[in-house]
């Protein structure tokens, strides 16, 4: 592995770059999708470090003759369905087509052959004395096989942005720009359009679907968020179309503070809910905000992510920048949020006491088994040698995926083609000394 | 079994048993496909000895080969040796009933019910029961779902200490974590609950019932819904107030549309179980409830039931309830603002007219019926009119001809063509409702103009539908209004148009009789075979062959062989196929 981060390290292509990264429910096993529509499975070993465990190709370009668009292979979310049996399951999608994938072990095979000797070679036809069904299974070397158990296409006209599993273990939901669908898992041939923002004229839009999300207890409840900044709660079982929800998280902004990036940077990027359903954390371009389900018109925290930006603006549009959609995570315990930033930084933040903490993923800083040290950004004149002024921050290293594993504190992020994952050395620091658990690595194709 | 010198029968078994564990998905499932065969060459014991253990050792195939396999072990008992041993084929069933695929798992399941039936008492106990303990306990949820469905199967034939047991394990994966389970378990209360001692019922199952009903899942309380009709069913008349309406009260409130759909859904059935009495005091509010509801799914199912549910309202009273309660929820319902539930409306609201009478259909329904062929919606006045002839009974149809026609010529010219479609299906049985006067003055032409309608699925609908009217009014009616119609179409510059000719005399020529085929379709077609499109040709070599039975054998000789031999000699490769086809199906040659 160290080898092969020399050799790519600075012209790695433009497919390695992960798109996608989540923890399966019980943690052991970590997913990760690229730009090049791979799926990479990570399992936790008994020590605790994540060796690759399966690599499979879950998306392919394609092109849409009817339309005349390219469908791009890149994975847009993965998601991981609650363990049925020794396999496991998740759904994976690119902008038009989610599929359902099977990852199962062997560890035997059947030998004993009436036709074959044991060489392979074919036996004579007349030495064929008496039947042999030989249920002898030989060891084998143990196979991971990735296989294809469903493809769900043609429900979306527009990109899809999110699915989310419900708690019915039945169904789950899959949103683009513009209509949330719901989907029977068994069934591939029909969904039911949930939620429909689209306007009989297309030139009165004024908002589209970011991101949705299922409520982790509640089957009925799903929130979704919008470029307007507001997250809905619908409940499914009010009505069968959820056009009008149940209610709308929203902070009124004070009109002293608009301009014209407003509405551009108060675009909800990501939408988790806690694992106890009580909160919602929802990011947009500059924070990230803690939200009870019970309290709609405001916050109940407001985390800035990386508020010095807000002079910088100007740039980050001219860029596009502005437009990048940061993910969020919850630590198992709801105590702690993590959301990425840029130069490679990504931030957490303690809910009770309030403190928070930059942290740099790259591969000059992350040594393995090193400790972390906080990263600080400076507005004005560097105050210590470790810290970063505004102005030398790399707008191109970006952390977009960060997951947290569901119990333990373990972490792991995505930056372009390296996956990092960081583990507490003392489980009572929660998440704050973090150490490099295995050295950078890359997600590239394995050697064929 | 084999000599010496090896014995070529055993050959395509030996093929078949190393094809069970082919790289190729396709021969392994053709394998599994004659795996009774396999059985029968193998002999009970070796089937039971080595066979089963195979197949149960190598269960991690593909899905369709699994369920080929499951369904296989269904009938397998007289392979290992008859009911003494089915036992046998429990282990590779038990491993299949806990895949994760559905519809293997059902399949498995479907056979371990078909086998517990050839189990004798004894091994019923002693091998079956423990299967369905352990599935009942198994750790993933695959297995617990599957236990669901093998309760009912064991419990009438085990002794009163298993069936403590039996009960216990159904009362656990009630309560159990995961809701695929409590769903499954759900799903299987009535079914359980009827092979029950009625005091059980009412002590284990109304209490499950109660506590799935309130499920905190919603797709949990819905398939308690489905138990409630076989329990009610179950209890005598005076407990069902006490142990059953409670839950069914709540459901029909129930906070989730999709519960309240549910009962909507199977009202029919509810109100069969609950009897006369409840439903005159519980279930008619809770129509009317439904019928109003918010959810327009919600209404839609219960608008389908109106009818079956003013059927079988007690007699005495049916009048004044449906004048009184249902019928001003009707007609709420005629001006929904949801096409679905008017559309479910008018499928069933004609109904009503035989249950109400002459003077109550004109004077109240009628309004309505007037008011849905109006509707914007074509799938709405589709529905009126494809139930007009109950209506027809009771009042005749004369009182709705006046807004009919202008229905029928709407939907006859409407842009989609699967309503222009739907429309002419109704065509023969309108023209039985109206009688030929009306038809001839009224509906005659727009049959016509289908002929000539630019999508061919229409076309072909016509030409079926002119079949249809000739067998209802004659032939002489044929001759007189159609026939010259369709002839003179022969001569239309769009070769389409030419071939619908053709097509018509095709299906009308064993309606209309020998003389008029011979006399008035024969020489067209005969004409035809000189046109210059090719399609048109061999299309008459199709119509020679189709019309050539209806024909005397003169008039074939002389009129239809000559015709066929020259397009035979045709420059075009399918002209000269189907005239070919037609000589030799005539036997002219």
């Amino acid at each position: 592995m160290a080898k092969l981060v020399d050799q790519h390290d600075h012209h790695y292509c433009t497919a390695d770059v992960i798109s996608a990264v989540e923890f399966s429910q019980s943690g052991e096993f970590l997913a990760t999708g690229d730009k090049g529509g791979r799926v990479v499975i990570f399992q936790r070993e008994p020590q605790g470090e994540y060796n690759v465990y399966s690599t499979f190709q879950s998306h392919e370009p394609e092109f849409d003759y009817l339309k005349s668009l390219e469908i791009e292979e890149k994975i847009n979310k993965i998601r991981w369905l609650p363990q049925l049996n020794s396999a496991h399951f998740l759904l994976t999608t690119n902008d038009k087509t989610i599929k359902l994938w099977k990852v199962s072990e062997r560890d035997k095979r059947p030998e004993g052959y009436n036709l074959k000797d044991e060489e392979g070679r074919m036996k004579d036809i007349s030495k064929i004395t008496s039947l042999q069904v030989s249920p002898v299974l030989r060891p084998m070397d143990l196979l991971v096989e990735a296989s294809l158990r469903r493809v769900f296409a043609n429900a979306h006209a527009y990109h899809i942005n999110s699915i989310s599993i419900n708690s019915d273990c039945e169904t789950y939901l899959s949103a683009d720009d513009l209509r949330i669908n719901l989907w029977n898992l068994d069934i591939t041939d029909r969904s039911f359009n949930i939620v429909d923002l689209k306007p009989e004229n297309m030139e009165e839009l004024s908002e589209v679907i970011t991101v949705s999300e299922f409520h982790p207890h509640h089957c009925h409840l799903l929130a979704f968020s919008s470029s307007t900044g507001t997250t809905r709660l619908c409940d499914m079982r009010s009505r069968a179309l959820c056009d009008q929800h149940a209610k709308l998280f929203e902070e009124a902004v004070d009109p002293a503070n608009r301009s014209f990036f407003s509405e551009i940077v108060s675009s909800v990027s990501d939408v988790k809910f806690s694992h106890s359903g009580r909160y919602l954390l929802t990011r947009d371009y500059l924070s990230a905000k803690v939200w009870d389900l019970n309290m709609e018109n405001k916050p109940v925290e407001t985390y800035q992510v990386h508020d010095y930006l807000r002079s910088k603006l100007c740039t980050l549009y001219e860029s596009d920048c502005i437009f990048d959609k940061f993910e969020c995570a919850w630590n198992g315990t709801d105590s702690v949020i993590m959301t990425g930033a840029y130069n490679n930084f990504f931030r957490m933040f303690d809910r009770a006491s309030r403190r928070d903490v930059t942290l740099e993923a790259s591969r000059e800083v992350c040594k393995r088994r090193a400790v972390l040290r906080p990263r600080r950004v400076c507005v004005g004149r560097k105050k210590r040698d470790s810290d970063i002024s505004v102005d030398s921050l790399d707008f191109r290293k970006k952390i977009l995926h960060t997951a947290w594993h569901p119990t333990d504190n373990i972490i792991a992020i995505a930056a372009s083609n390296n996956l990092y994952i960081f583990q507490d050395r003392h489980s009572h620091h929660a998440g704050h000394h973090l150490e490099q658990d295995r050295p950078p690595q890359l997600q590239d194709a394995p050697a064929q | 079994m084999a000599g010496a010198d090896g014995d070529d029968s055993l050959y395509p078994i030996a093929v078949l048993i190393d094809e069970l564990r082919n790289e190729d998905v396709q021969l392994r499932l053709n394998s599994i496909k004659k795996l009774s065969t396999i059985a029968l060459a193998l002999g009970v014991e070796r089937t039971r000895t080595e066979l089963l253990p195979f197949l149960t050792d190598t269960i991690y195939d593909e899905d369709e080969v699994l369920l080929a396999l499951a369904e296989q072990l269904g009938n397998f008992t007289m392979l290992v040796g008859g009911p003494e041993y089915v036992h046998c084929l429990l282990p590779p069933l038990e491993s299949l009933a806990t895949v994760e695929e559905t519809v293997v798992r059902d399949k498995a399941v479907e056979s371990l019910r078909k086998i517990s039936h050839e189990h004798s008492p004894v091994d019923l106990e002693v091998h079956f029961e423990p299967l369905v303990k352990r599935l009942a306990s198994g750790d993933w949820f695959t297995s617990r779902t599957s236990a669901c469905g093998l309760f009912s199967v064991c419990y009438p034939r085990v002794s009163s200490t298993v069936k403590a047991e039996i009960r216990q394990h159904f009362r656990n994966l009630c309560s159990d974590d995961t809701p695929m389970v409590r769903r499954a378990a759900a799903s299987k209360l009535g079914e359980f609950a009827k092979v029950l001692e009625l005091e059980y019922v009412k002590s284990d199952i109304i209490s499950l019932f109660t506590a799935l009903a309130s499920d905190e899942q919603d797709s949990v309380r819905l398939l308690a819904v489905e138990a409630c009709v076989s329990i009610a069913t179950l209890l005598p008349q005076e407990d069902l107030e006490t142990l059953v309406m409670p839950t069914l009260r709540q459901a029909a409130e129930d906070k989730s549309w999709r519960v309240r759909y549910m009962v909507a859904d199977k009202f029919s059935e509810l109100q069969k179980a609950v009897g006369p009495e409840i439903t005159k005091n519980d279930l008619v509010p809770a129509f009317q409830n439904l019928l109003k509801d918010c959810e327009a799914e919600v209404r839609a199912a219960a608008a389908n039931k109106v009818k079956e549910f003013c059927e079988n309202l007690p007699e005495d009273s049916r009048e004044t309830i449906i004048m009184t309660h249902i019928l001003p929820c009707v007609k709420e319902l005629v001006s929904d603002t949801n096409q679905h539930v008017k559309s479910a409306l008018a499928s069933v609201i004609m109904g009503l007219s035989t249950i109400l009478g002459k003077d109550n259909t004109i004077e109240h329904l009628l309004p309505l019926f007037l008011a849905q062929l109006k509707d914007e919606c074509p799938e709405v006045r589709l529905n009126i009119i494809s139930n007009l002839d109950c209506v027809n009974e009771v009042i005749g149809i004369r009182q709705l001809s006046q807004s009919l026609l202008p229905a029928i010529v709407e939907l006859a010219e409407d842009a989609k063509w699967r309503v222009r479609l739907a429309i002419i299906e109704y065509m023969p049985l309108l023209a039985g409702q109206l009688g030929v006067e009306f038809f001839d003055e009224k509906l005659n032409s727009l049959c016509m103009a289908w002929l000539v309608d630019h999508v061919y699925a229409i076309r072909e609908a016509a030409t079926c539908n002119l079949t249809k009217l000739v067998e209802k009014f004659g032939a002489e009616w044929a001759q007189n209004t159609i026939v010259p119609k369709v002839l003179g179409m022969a001569n239309d510059p769009n070769y389409l148009h030419r071939m619908t000719t053709l097509f018509c005399i095709n299906a009308l020529s064993e309606a209309c009789g020998q003389e008029i085929t011979t006399k008035h379709m024969l020489p067209v077609v005969l004409k035809m075979s000189n046109d210059q499109v090719a399609n048109v040709r061999f299309n008459v070599a199709k119509s020679l062959q189709k019309i050539g039975p209806v024909l005397d054998s003169n008039c074939l000789q002389a009129e239809v062989k000559p015709v066929l031999e020259k397009l035979a000699a045709d420059q075009d490769i399918d002209v000269k196929y189907f005239a070919q086809e037609a000589v030799s199906v005539l036997a002219l040659a």
